[in-house]
């Protein structure tokens, strides 16, 4: 395999530009970008005044009073990357991106088409220029690393440097050794006298592997130009969102749900042609009044043009009811998550029994709302109401607490049979008929003997009680904290009750009927 | 010397008469055809025919446990639920019992579209508890039972139901581990009456809360 030649288009100091666009502060100033206490790239400014790269922070700041220190944050490095790679994809379609603010180019394609190498390098120049990067350098040589090495050995004045076809090895014998990034050899061969690319280039290979292993092997070959690695062109990913402006807004669910018909089509079909299905739906509503409504729905298979008009419909009425209170002026479908349509794929004879399943609840879903169906699980908590999470039909259900924690002061025996989750007032009696309250310690001021059930005004006789047990839950939280008091009583109906009592109520967590 | 029915005692006579019922009743069943759902082994003397059947109603007016009980059978055997209309309905004793909770589906506001919403989904799942909000007109019920028979799904009502197979009610229930200010609910015994065109029966039931398990103390037949 031969050396190819390569493109390496650098923007210096490309983490201080996109830190100080983040952070809205002038480039041109004293920054350094930290990272675990190491500077670990700085501005000219900071430059110009002794910071270095590797420096200690403290190190730094005294040789740079004004200096402005800002985290690493590779995150926003892509992300303030993007239009500037957009841009060079304009007009040079094959781009790698070593890392954000460095990009190789298989030299042949750029250098056949602009009639030459360095034609090539200023046209990489002129693309970078006009995204915004007047500063960026270019190097051309045989491979990627020699080319880096030639870009980064480029003066302000001569932005770009060509290395001639086979000068490589000639190119990178001067420099020193630390280049190849790998620490532990460079101390090493420091020690044995060895301290520039050429130097080591020269060692026998065999001694090399030998001693440095297979990531030696490759510093060595790189080191006397024969690198390797292959340009492998990046894939633009593709924007897949729909997008549907509404001029005049439409105010109606019915109009907008029929409107949305072709472009929810067009949308899935998008996908299809790649063989591709949306199982996760981002659905973005602009309103005149300037709000965007964002929600993600989720579908257990795959959706439909149907489904994604339901969630659109549903998303809406949970804005306003049919006549929408803002009118709508966009509606944006994005998806959240894609798959292999291959793994969706209909059995000869349909889907099953579940498709069916399915089918049937989704019509219901459509006729009620997408609350209205909903799916169980036992998540964790204390109280009864605690310990069941649902979660609309074909949205998955993530209990926030995990239902197997031992969770002391969960009731024992058997669960109640009914929840009562809007916590119905009740009243516990004793014997005079004066209500019964808990104290701080947990006492009652009576033994519970009378009862009236919620939505009645009929006394029952309590003929066994037990408790009360204290709640005290998230007391460190103001927010959340809880403070109960639970009770089991069985009225003379034979009906059996769980019952709270908190600051100075009762109310009715459960029943057992 | 040759023994009848009439000769053996009040108790073995009873239980000649069951024995002798089960089997015309086992033969009836064969006869028209009906297909029974996996049910509690429990609760099977309960029920008219042994088990519950497909496409018909049962109503259980006023116990949620019951209608569970009934529940768990077919859904620990594989087969979906659905619980229309019943926001309290209590997931962790319903998972306590046996229900299959990955299989279940729960409506608990279904509004005045109840009853489509309860034909909808009887037509793909094969259990279906539903707690009617209101009286239901007779000729609804008549469509949607003729649905449940259509679809062989069965239907089971908190509340009257003017078609039901049977009404399984819960006549006295006694708590047990709970005392005066001590113990907690640990289980209760029922008396479940059960009312049929052809039978009208009481049965002890025992439900506890170990091992979640429900059992059978004994079977007495009220009358025939």
């Amino acid at each position: 395999m031969s050396t190819e030649r390569a493109i390496v288009a650098w923007c210096p100091d490309w983490p201080v530009r996109a830190g100080a666009a983040e952070a809205a502060l002038d480039p041109d100033g004293p920054i350094a970008i930290v990272e675990a206490g190491v500077v670990t790239a700085c501005s000219a400014a900071a430059r110009a005044a002794g910071v270095r790269r590797g420096l200690r922070i403290r190190e730094a700041q005294s040789r740079c009073a004004s200096l402005v220190v800002l985290p690493a944050n590779p995150a926003a490095d892509a992300r303030r990357f993007e239009p500037v790679l957009t841009a060079l994809e304009s007009g040079i379609p094959t781009v790698q991106v070593v890392r954000p603010g460095v990009v190789v180019i298989r030299a042949q394609g750029p250098a056949r088409f602009f009639g030459g190498e360095p034609e090539a390098a200023d046209a990489v120049l002129a693309l970078l220029a006009g995204a915004g990067v007047p500063e960026a350098r270019v190097g051309i040589a045989d491979g990627p690393f020699a080319a880096e090495q030639a870009a980064r050995r480029t003066t302000p004045e001569a932005r770009a440097r060509l290395v001639p076809p086979g000068g490589s090895a000639a190119f990178l014998a001067p420099l020193p050794v630390a280049l190849t990034g790998l620490p532990e050899l460079t101390a090493v061969l420091a020690k044995l006298g060895v301290r520039t690319l050429g130097e080591f280039a020269a060692l026998p290979v065999d001694q090399v592997r030998d001693r440095f292993g297979p990531a030696g092997e490759a510093a060595h070959r790189v080191a006397a130009g024969l690198d390797q690695r292959r340009v492998v062109p990046r894939v633009a990913p593709k924007d897949r969102t729909a997008t549907i402006e509404f001029e005049p807004p439409l105010d109606r669910v019915d109009q907008i749900a029929f409107a949305l018909k072709r472009t929810a089509e067009g949308f899935l079909d998008a996908l299809a042609a790649d063989l591709l299905v949306c199982t996760g739906l981002t659905v973005e509503i602009g309103t005149e009044d300037g709000g965007a409504r964002r929600r993600t729905w989720l579908h257990p298979r795959s959706f439909t043009t149907l489904d994604v008009i339901d969630r659109v419909r549903w998303q809406l009425s949970g804005i306003g009811v049919e006549a929408l209170e803002a009118a709508v002026t966009a509606v944006r479908l994005a998806p959240a998550s894609i798959d292999a349509a291959a793994n969706h794929e209909q059995g000869l004879w349909g889907g099953g029994p579940d498709e069916r399943i399915h089918h049937a609840l989704s019509r219901v879903q459509s006729m009620l709302g997408h609350e209205a169906v909903l799916t169980a699980t036992i998540g964790g908590g204390r109280l009864v109401a605690d310990r069941r999470v649902l979660a609309p039909w074909g949205e998955r259900a993530a209990p926030q607490r995990d239902p197997e924690r031992p969770w002391p002061g969960r009731l024992p025996g058997f669960g109640p049979s009914s929840v009562l989750g809007d916590r119905p007032d009740v009243a516990v009696l004793d014997p005079a008929g004066v209500p019964v309250a808990v104290d701080e310690r947990g006492m009652p001021s009576g033994p519970p003997a009378g009862f009236v059930p919620p939505a009645s005004s009929r006394r029952r006789t309590v003929t066994a009680w037990a408790g009360p047990w204290p709640v005290d839950e998230r007391w460190w939280d103001p927010v959340a904290a809880r403070s109960v008091h639970r009770l089991q009583v069985v009225d003379d109906d034979g009906s059996a009750w769980l019952l709270c009592y908190e600051a100075g109520r009762w109310w009715a967590e459960a029943r057992y009927d | 010397m040759p023994s009848s029915a009439l000769q053996l005692a009040p108790d073995e006579r009873a239980r000649t008469v069951e024995q002798l019922q089960a089997q015309i009743r086992a033969m009836q069943a064969t006869g028209l055809g009906t297909r029974t759902l996996p049910t509690r082994p429990e609760l099977a003397p309960l029920l008219p025919g042994g088990a519950l059947k497909a496409g018909v109603a049962y109503a259980v007016p006023d116990s949620l446990t019951l209608a569970m009980l009934l529940m768990a059978g077919p859904s620990a055997a594989g087969g979906w639920c659905a619980v229309i209309g019943v926001p309290d309905f209590g997931v962790e004793a319903a998972a306590g019992f046996g229900v299959d909770l990955d299989r279940l589906v729960l409506v608990p506001q279904p509004g005045e579209h109840w009853l489509a919403v309860a034909a909808q989904i009887a037509d793909v799942l094969p259990v279906v508890l539903l707690r009617p909000p209101a009286r239901a007109a007779a000729g609804d019920t008549a469509r949607l039972a003729s649905r449940l028979r259509q679809r062989g799904s069965t239907l089971l009502v908190l509340g009257p139901w003017a078609q039901a197979e049977a009404t399984l009610e819960v006549r006295t229930t006694a708590w047990t581990g709970i005392g005066t200010g001590s113990g907690y609910l640990a289980g209760r015994d029922v008396t479940v009456t059960v009312t049929s065109r052809e039978i009208r029966a009481a049965h002890p039931v025992r439900i506890r809360d170990d091992r979640w398990c429900i059992e059978q103390a004994a079977t007495r037949l009220e009358a025939v």
